[in-house]
């Protein structure tokens, strides 16, 4: 197995990072790799959709999963799947949901493989209702730092299956994970959209609308006054009668990086005011594909590339609910005042479920921002961060590049926790990233 | 077992025969996983069945025990229906390797050339009584001038070229088309981090090109197209020239 340069970057493209790279047809081929002397540190790199440095590895060595690309078995009864780590969403879209199933949770990107799921235990839309990805986890294999493999379930290996699921690849290399797929009706939603005037109205419509199965909102971050946290909320439900046929439509992409200054304050500002008078003051109902719902973003290929070559931070943060309101709207007149949040801003309700140490979700509101990488931007991202910190939040690893390591310790409880069982998984660091370094996820810091 | 068409994939591990296993899985269709990895092979075999709702069977096959070619020829034909076959097996050690070690040369041509005659030879019977069947070879653009850098493993390729060019002929008579796909660099492990690697293609595109010119029947085809005029040239260089020259 050979090394070879290159230089990758999250799906931010804030940071670049020089690595030598392996990639892995099979997984057998791991043990290869060592030769009896596995490089120190090495990362694991998957579809790379996290947005900061969770999979880079600067200067050092990384081994890239996308090529273990196959689903393993698959049990029509009961739903159960075994697939290996760089499978994505969108091939169990497109393989499953013609035949009435459907992944239990999934990101806002079908291109997420599904190792990267585990490795950060994402949540989607219907958070409260589904739990975390890795809650529906039955079992992974993992090969750790020597060479050894290892099947993990929750009820027999809580502490490892813990520290793996949202444990950022730092426990090894997940090869083969199992869970179970869920039933669905028609390969379509009934979506209700409602078109919201301040973020007391919001908070309110998502608290009338507990019941539905998936929902999100999307929230005008440049807003301000009397209609600060304005925007549209969309709610979905199963749509049984619509039936399983879709037509698969081609995306277009962003050919090239648009210029520095392209998304600026009158641009995004635009955008917004069309977005939101997009929809009437009355609810709409309209009935879509579930691809169409759960992945707007992934219509349009390369959309990271309208922030041009510097790239842009994407703020995720979760605030518990007691003081939420207050929490969000501190958050949203910071970043109002700023002027420097993008279009799309997203909030949605997050439940408790959790599988893992570092798992993000707690009971609360999500925001998330993204906001050009420019001078300034920093400073921002780190008010915001003391006002998460404040008031009992924390920031999603999976988007993150400018946490700090006190930060970070203070919004992660059961860091003690997740240190203690890394150090038993793998006592030697032979696995390691940026976001380990920077965040001294592994050392006390 | 009802006849179907069914292809033969000799060689199914690499990236280049998974692509084409999924490019070719589909109702009507068995698929044959060839090779020597057989745990590898029943993963790739049970994603097929998954994911296509195709037949695919997992085979244990090794290019290098010629013994074995005339069980492994008879039961596929066991089958019945139209039988098609695509070669994808070969031995490319570092040309550097071979000339510290010599012993190496023997492996890179049984494997590359004497296994792929051989049970080619073994199926060629087959297809004659079939009178139907399409032969997909994966040639290499090394097969078209000996040089420097790889030339045990080009001369083994230029071999089977030459060997494929009498298997179309022989079975042209009976129907039966034989494709030699040439390929330029693909992105595999065997040229990930290698020095001298230029736009290589990817696994799936070169299946995609390899099933369309079977389609369209042509006999030889360069993949990607751009090595043609590149290798023309190459080929073009007066001998007297070409053995100073380090390309």
């Amino acid at each position: 197995m050979r090394w070879k340069q290159l230089e990758l970057t999250g799906w931010g493209r804030v940071r670049r990072a020089p690595t030598l790279a392996a990639r892995l047809e099979r997984s057998g081929e791991f043990s290869t790799l060592f030769g009896g002397h596995l490089p120190k540190g090495l990362s694991i790199f998957g579809a790379g959709r996290s947005y900061g440095d969770s999979a880079l590895n600067s200067q050092g060595h990384l081994c890239l999963t996308e090529r273990l690309d196959r689903i393993l078995s698959f049990d029509p009864d009961s739903g159960l799947i075994e697939v290996e780590p760089g499978v994505t969403f969108r091939r169990l879209l497109d393989v499953f949901l013609p035949l009435g199933w459907l992944v239990p949770v999934t990101p806002g990107t079908s291109f997420a493989s599904i190792g990267g799921a585990v490795a950060h235990d994402v949540h989607g839309k219907n958070h409260e209702s589904a739990g975390s990805f890795g809650q529906h986890v039955g079992e992974i294999e993992l090969i750790t730092g020597d060479g050894s493999r290892h099947r993990l379930n929750p009820a027999a290996h809580p502490e490892w299956f813990r520290a793996t699921c949202g444990g950022c690849g730092l426990t090894g290399l997940i090869t083969r994970i199992a869970f179970k797929m869920s039933r669905v009706p028609s390969a379509h939603v009934a979506v209700t959209e409602r078109r919201l005037e301040n973020l007391d109205a919001f908070l309110q419509a998502f608290e009338d609308t507990r019941e539905a199965s998936y929902s999100v909102g999307w929230i005008d971050a440049l807003a301000s006054g009397p209609a600060l946290g304005r925007g549209i909320l969309e709610m979905a439900n199963p749509a049984p009668d619509a039936g399983y046929a879709s037509t698969p439509a081609k995306a277009p992409s962003v050919p090239i990086n648009f210029p520095a200054r392209s998304i600026n304050r009158l641009s995004v500002k635009a955008f917004n005011e069309f977005y939101f008078h997009r929809i009437p003051k009355q609810p709409r109902n309209r009935t879509e594909s579930y691809g169409k719902f759960l992945y707007p973003l992934d219509a349009i290929a390369h959309w990271n590339r309208v922030y041009g070559k510097a790239g842009f931070h994407q703020f995720q943060c979760v605030v518990p609910y007691t003081d939420g309101a207050k929490a969000l709207q501190h958050l949203l007149e910071t970043i109002a005042a700023s002027g420097a949040a993008s279009f799309l801003s997203v909030i949605k309700r997050l439940g408790p479920g959790r599988a893992g140490y570092l798992s993000f979700p707690m009971p609360g509101y999500t925001l998330a921002v993204d906001f050009p990488n420019r001078a300034g931007t920093e400073a921002l991202y780190r008010a915001l961060c003391g006002i998460v910190l404040d008031h009992g939040g924390r920031i999603y690893l999976a988007k993150d590049a400018l946490l700090s390591p006190e930060a970070f310790a203070r919004m992660y409880p059961e860091l003690p926790e997740f240190r203690r069982v890394l150090a038993e998984i793998d006592p030697d660091a032979h696995f390691g990233s940026d976001i380990a370094r920077r965040l001294k996820i592994r050392a006390s810091a | 077992m009802t006849a179907t068409d069914t292809w033969i994939l000799l060689g199914a591990s690499s990236p280049i025969a998974r692509a084409l296993a999924r490019n070719l899985a589909g109702p009507g269709r068995h698929i044959v996983l060839a090779g020597r990895d057989s745990e590898d092979l029943e993963a790739t075999a049970a994603d097929l069945r998954i994911a296509s709702g195709a037949s695919a069977e997992a085979f244990a096959f090794d290019a290098a025990d010629f013994p074995s070619h005339s069980a492994a020829a008879q039961h596929w034909a066991e089958r019945g229906g139209r039988l098609n076959a695509v070669l994808l097996f070969s031995s490319m050690p570092e040309q550097d390797a071979i000339d510290s070690d010599p012993s190496l040369a023997r492996n890179c041509i049984d494997v590359t050339y004497g296994g792929a005659v051989s049970i080619l030879h073994h199926l060629a019977p087959y297809w004659e009584a079939r009178k139907a069947g399409t032969v997909i070879a994966i040639g290499s653009v090394a097969g078209d001038r000996g040089r420097l850098k790889n030339y045990v493993y080009g001369s083994a390729k230029a071999g089977l070229h030459t060997y494929l060019q009498g298997l179309r002929n022989r079975l042209a008579r009976s129907g039966v088309h034989v494709l030699t796909a040439k390929l330029g660099f693909v992105d595999t492990s065997l040229t990930w981090g290698a020095p001298g690697i230029f736009l290589a293609a990817s696994p799936d595109a070169v299946a995609r090109k390899c099933l369309a010119a079977a389609a369209k029947r042509r006999n030889v085809c360069y993949i990607p197209l751009f090595w043609l005029p590149i290798m023309t040239v190459i080929r073009l260089i007066p001998e007297a020239i070409f053995k100073r020259l380090r390309i």
